[in-house]
């Protein structure tokens, strides 16, 4: 266990490494001169523009550059933006509504997912099975901007349910972004339930567990359900980027004040340093939970480690 | 034994793979070999009888036998009835309205659907059935073009990395992890938001380098499996260069699960494309795109909810038929669900 944790740690910090060097390289290969798409129409005066270029270490080899940048972000340090605020201070205010919404969500797709794959998973075949096939394929179809704007004027204006906008009335307010948010993995995870339920229904072990006389619902809840469980907990760590992305298209329609609507404010005014920051600082959460989660699947099969 | 008689009792077993989901995720499962049976029924331990009695008539390859299944498959022929609409409908949006979809008149602007305009008309005055049409274009030609290329570079680069295996399997297996740790939308929005201009180009450009990786990984597991069967060996003992047994022998029997994964793909792309054109980073006005329909209507939403609708629908439309389609292929493609 121990080795296999360390192996993965190792594995880890290259592609650390390569991540943020491909977000950074990318966004400097693109054409074009910041210091100059800072002034518009009149040109900055030269000793301006050189001493902001000597500032952002834009007079160095992109190499350099980024040795400096990456020497920033491991202490903590991801940028400012054009008024000087500390990329790290927006996302310590947006952090935690972004962190409570994605577990609001978090919540629902795993308590709904996971019930619609048993239900479909005990009987292939049969009446629920279809019903959730068709229904997660056509919840994936819909895109989430489509499906936040709908949710938003049926429910939200139509009957009036729940809030749609802001974050004025505590939990009530993260209801509808939450079931947005979370629709589209709850499809995923209903799927997987579903397949991993039912390949282990047919295995030895639950027939074993049957012909012992253990009732159904033991012999479902204990036994099969526990092995099916594991596929959908992996999925949960790759659902974390999932749900990023989301997060930024929920935030935006439900006009909710968390780290994706950051993203999204930031991409509308270009400040790319910003942007850049803060997707930075995104994909090493998400690369650190991915970590967690295989840690998490060593622990609940342990087949993995012997790889 | 006991495992075959499950196999059979069970004809309809899918295996759920994710769309836009990396599939390594599930690789420990046991779904890593999925498509070692170039000609079914071959392999499972029938071998002796294939020798001595060739099949008789056409051979049935795995893709001639997919296609049998899948002419009678409903779901296959809605998903292909929906894909074609659409198809039809990026290629020659005159089939479907004479009118012009950027000849707006302000006098028009916001009117609500009506028997002669179906769709209403929207903030400019255009007809909005015409730009709903016309939407289909882009829509239709990022998928494709996206997911076409991904797959060539998936393939090649597959085909490098699980033929050859040693250094240069490592490498692009690094590589790869690379970008895994890069999800999808977070990575568009970075690239395009710095991009001044985006056009067609730059959207599909992006789309292409940040979806390349799922497919190379499905690819080279695939190409894993299937060079270790015999019918590789014996082509290699004839002679057969590396080129002609990459080509020749594993290409048609390790490319379904790509297939399969294309087809979701595309329906996944569509959609990542209007989600990207929403936030105001992807396609840019006068390009009519529906994602930029959505992200004009979103203000007015209350006023004139047909904005946000129509687009909405035909967007949504399009990605089912997409995913449905990939479900159909998967039932049919793959052999473990016989």
């Amino acid at each position: 266990m121990g080795r296999y944790l360390l192996r993965r740690v190792f594995q880890f910090i290259p592609v650390f490494i390569g991540a943020t060097f491909l977000i950074f390289a990318l966004v400097f290969m693109i054409p074009g001169d910041p210091i100059r798409a800072l002034s518009g129409d009149k040109p900055l005066p030269q000793s301006v523009q050189d001493t902001l270029r000597q500032q952002y270490n834009l007079d160095e080899p992109l190499w350099k550059q980024y040795v400096l940048y990456l020497g920033g972000v491991v202490q903590g340090d991801f940028g400012e933006d054009f008024r000087g605020r500390e990329v790290t201070e927006i996302m310590r205010d947006r952090l935690p509504v972004t962190a409570k919404l994605a577990l609001y969500a978090f919540v629902f797709e795993m308590i709904i997912g996971v019930a619609a794959g048993i239900m479909a998973g005990l009987k292939k075949g049969g009446f629920m099975d279809n019903l959730v096939r068709i229904s997660t394929l056509a919840v994936i179809s819909i895109p989430i901007f489509v499906l936040g704007f709908i949710a938003q004027l049926v429910i939200g204006v139509r009957f009036g349910w729940l809030p749609v906008s802001g974050l004025r009335e505590g939990f009530m307010s993260f209801i509808l972004p939450a079931i947005v948010l979370g629709s589209v993995s709850l499809a995923y995870i209903a799927r997987l339930t579903r397949t991993s339920l039912a390949e282990n229904m047919r295995s030895d072990y639950v027939r074993t567990a049957t012909s012992k006389g253990l009732s159904r619902r033991r012999v479902v809840g204990v036994h099969a359900l526990r092995n099916s469980l594991i596929p959908v907990i992996t999925f949960l760590g790759v659902d974390l980027g999932a749900l990023m992305g989301g997060a930024i298209i929920t935030e935006a329609i439900f006009n909710i004040p968390g780290i994706g609507n950051a993203v999204y404010q930031a991409t509308l005014r270009q400040e790319g340093t910003v942007v850049v920051g803060i997707v930075t600082f995104l994909v090493l959460v998400f690369m650190i939970s991915n970590l967690l989660v295989d840690a998490l699947y060593a622990v609940l099969d342990p087949r993995i480690r012997y790889e | 034994m006991s495992e075959t008689r499950d196999r059979a009792k069970g004809p309809k077993t899918r295996q759920t793979e994710l769309p836009g989901i990396p599939p390594y995720e599930t690789e420990p499962a046991p779904e890593l070999p999925p498509l070692e049976t170039p000609a079914p029924g071959e392999y499972d331990g029938a071998t002796e009888a294939t020798q001595k009695e060739p099949v008789a008539g056409p051979p049935a390859s795995l893709w001639s036998d997919a296609w049998a299944e899948l002419r009678t498959n409903w779901i296959f022929l809605i998903s292909a009835a929906i894909i074609l609409l659409f198809t039809v409908m990026a290629i020659a949006p005159q089939l479907f309205t004479s009118a012009n979809p950027r000849e707006c008149f302000l006098s028009n602007s916001l009117v609500r659907p009506s028997a002669e305009h179906w769709f209403g008309f929207d903030l400019q005055g255009c007809d909005y059935y015409a730009r709903t049409v016309y939407g289909a274009r882009v829509s239709m030609s990022i998928g494709v073009t996206v997911t076409l290329f991904a797959a060539i570079l998936a393939v090649v680069m597959g085909s490098l990395s699980g033929y050859y295996g040693g250094w240069v399997d490592a490498i692009i297996a690094r590589l790869t992890d690379i970008w895994f740790a890069i999800p999808t939308i977070l990575g568009g929005i970075v690239i395009l938001s710095l991009l001044g201009t985006r056009g067609f180009f730059q959207v599909a450009f992006v789309l292409i380098i940040l979806g390349w990786p799922t497919m190379l990984r499905l690819y080279r597991s695939s190409v894993i499996s299937v060079k270790e069967q015999d019918y590789i060996e014996a082509a290699r003992a004839l002679g057969a260069s590396d080129f002609r047994i990459l080509g020749k022998h594993i290409l048609p029997n390790a490319i379904a699960p790509v297939v399969i994964y294309a087809a979701i793909t595309t329906g996944v792309i569509i959609s990542a494309e209007a989600a990207l054109s929403f936030l105001g980073v992807g396609l840019q006005l006068p390009a009519i795109s529906w994602g930029l329909m959505i992200s004009g209507a979103q203000v007015r939403i209350l006023q004139a909810p047909h904005l946000l609708l129509f687009p909405g629908i035909f967007l949504s439309l399009a990605v089912f038929g997409f995913i449905l389609m990939g479900d159909a292929l998967r039932d049919a493609l793959d052999p473990k669900s016989r």
